[in-house]
């Protein structure tokens, strides 16, 4: 027989977009040799609804829904970093109750995508039983969101300029309580994952990345902290007196699949300290700014005053103006810096948002990360950078 | 970052640069492009490591029509900056992509979506939209109703 017969034939493989380990709408082209990929080419776009043409014609206000649509495993986090674009442009400070609640709320959808970043990680490498324990806690996060805004997914919470709603009574215990279960889910998902060979085989040394390479490609996020840069805007350029808060930026040192899992560990529990610290700073207080360009006047005075009746109604049938300008604010999302480029030519819609959504770069060093390794390694990957193609594809 | 810092060096490719809401700005010509970003990578004094995102705005009635801007920051020395460029419709910018990776998608969407072209570039084609779309969506004459089918597409890698 001819040797030349049993030489191997390039074979290509189609994963996604509707695969179950593929996150969402992805889709990856692999050149194979056996079970190695070759060459790895990805395509997405598959979720592309034009967020960014919808915005320039609509009202500011009602960007904000757009922005659930996201990153909708943390929405909230998307609602504040749009907000916080717009405020930043029109110069309106916050005050102090609404931005605690927004670190709050931030903070909670950062242990949420944690939640769902890992557990669905390790459901991609066979370990069912962490994704339940995790999810369990997650729906508890559910309902305190649930009961916040009405909404569990599509939130929408904040305004420019504010909040929509106040906390409800019962919030600081339910959260208390939530964070207590998270305690215990951490220790119960990190007692099966610890010295777990199989895990370990299949995560460490797997996607690795260099600080020089991550840097380059622009990561952000716990996958730029995962190589060990300590980058954090919360630290580097603190917004909502994120300074005065007590938490360790988490980082750890080889960059592959095993440290983006565990950053997330630890900066989930370096995330409760922050809502901790935070509840018991909170005081009585207004929940929005008192700024007339942004805020509607409180019905008492629209019902008994005509320059208040008048205020709202601009406001509702005009929108808010912020003044002609552009402004670059970003925040730091529970994937990386999350951006927002926006254009104000002084009118009721904006002229241009563009949104800078963290896992767009993270993903184009996905085929760098997972060529010359099994088909199964790209999964394991993939999970771990965890691309959510509703932000990615906007 | 005071943005006179680099205008003071390159007073004929930077026309303007200011503090815009505490951001440091300044606006280039676009045949000294490539060279001031190459520039702000490697002076000791600059040093941005990160080319966070590359943003096109479509100024539709202004001449040059449209605008590109650079978004970048270091982590050394803990700044950032807008770098803005005019161009007109047809004419060409110098890719970043062999100074920093992230330029690469970055620039294939505003190719994508603004259809400013970038010479130099490894693979300039679309990213979110499908091969064998009319058009660029962003551009402000592009009306947003407007519909379009998606073509039958051979399979290749």
């Amino acid at each position: 027989m001819e040797t030349d017969a049993l030489k191997p034939k390039p074979v290509y493989l189609n994963l996604g977009p509707a695969h179950p380990a593929m996150h969402g709408t992805l889709r990856l082209f692999c050149e194979l040799d056996g079970e190695i990929i070759v060459r790895a080419v990805p395509e997405f776009g598959y979720l592309h609804r034009g967020f960014e043409k919808h915005c320039e014609n609509s009202t500011w206000t009602q960007c904000i829904p757009y922005t659930d649509r996201l990153n909708y495993v943390s929405a909230m986090m998307n609602n504040v970093g749009f907000c916080k674009g717009v405020e930043d442009l029109m110069g309106i400070v916050l005050p102090e109750r609404a931005q605690i609640i927004r670190v709050i709320v931030c903070e909670m959808n950062r242990i949420m995508d944690h939640l769902v970043a890992t557990g669905t990680n390790v459901v991609d490498i066979g370990a069912l039983t962490n994704f339940w324990y995790y999810f369990n806690v997650r729906e508890k996060f559910y309902n305190i969101i649930e009961k916040l805004c009405g909404a569990r997914l599509t939130t929408a919470y904040t305004r420019i300029g504010g909040v929509m709603r106040d906390l409800y009574p019962e919030f600081q215990a339910e959260m208390n309580d939530c964070l207590k279960s998270l305690d215990k889910a951490i220790k119960d998902v990190t007692g099966l994952l610890n010295h777990n060979k199989i895990f370990l085989n299949r995560t460490v040394g797997v996607g690795v990345i260099s600080q020089e390479d991550a840097m380059q490609y622009g990561f952000t996020g716990p996958c730029l902290r995962a190589t060990g840069v300590a980058y954090d805007i919360r630290k580097k350029q603190p917004y909502y007196q994120y300074e005065d808060y007590d938490f360790e930026v988490v980082v750890a040192a080889n960059g592959d699949t095993y440290d983006r899992i565990m950053v997330r560990f630890e900066e989930m529990r370096q995330s409760t300290r922050i809502i901790e610290q935070a509840m018991a700073k909170l005081k009585p207080g207004p929940i929005m700014t008192d700024d007339k360009r942004a805020a509607l006047p409180p019905k008492s005075e629209v019902y008994t005053n005509i320059e208040a009746l008048m205020n709202h109604f601009k406001l509702i049938y005009e929108g808010i103006r912020p003044p002609a300008g552009e402004i670059y604010s970003c925040t730091e999302a529970a994937n990386g810096e999350l951006g927002f480029y926006i254009v104000s030519n002084g009118e009721g819609v904006p002229y241009r948002v563009k949104c800078r959504p963290p896992c767009f770069p993270i993903y184009q060093a996905y085929p760098k990360m997972i060529e010359g390794r099994m088909i199964a390694d790209a999964i394991a990957v993939l999970g771990g950078l965890n691309i959510v193609a509703g932000e990615l594809d906007r | 970052m005071d943005p006179l810092y680099l205008q003071n060096q390159f007073p004929d490719a930077i026309p303007r640069a200011f503090l815009d809401k505490g951001e440091a700005v300044v606006h280039v010509i676009p045949e000294e492009l490539h060279n001031i970003l190459k520039i702000c990578k490697n002076d000791p004094q600059l040093k941005f490591e990160f080319l966070m995102d590359v943003v096109g705005v479509d100024y539709l009635g202004q001449q040059p029509r449209f605008e590109v801007i650079y978004l970048l920051y270091s982590l050394t020395q803990n700044h950032r900056l807008r770098l803005h460029v005019r161009v007109n419709e047809g004419e060409m910018l110098p890719t970043a992509s062999n100074l920093w990776a992230s330029a690469d998608w970055a620039e294939r969407e505003v190719w994508d979506m603004f259809g400013i072209a970038f010479s130099g570039h490894p693979n300039l084609k679309r990213i979110l939209l499908f091969e064998g779309f009319e058009g660029h969506p962003l551009r402000r004459d592009y009306p947003v109703s407007k519909r379009q089918e998606i073509p039958e597409i051979e399979e290749k890698l």
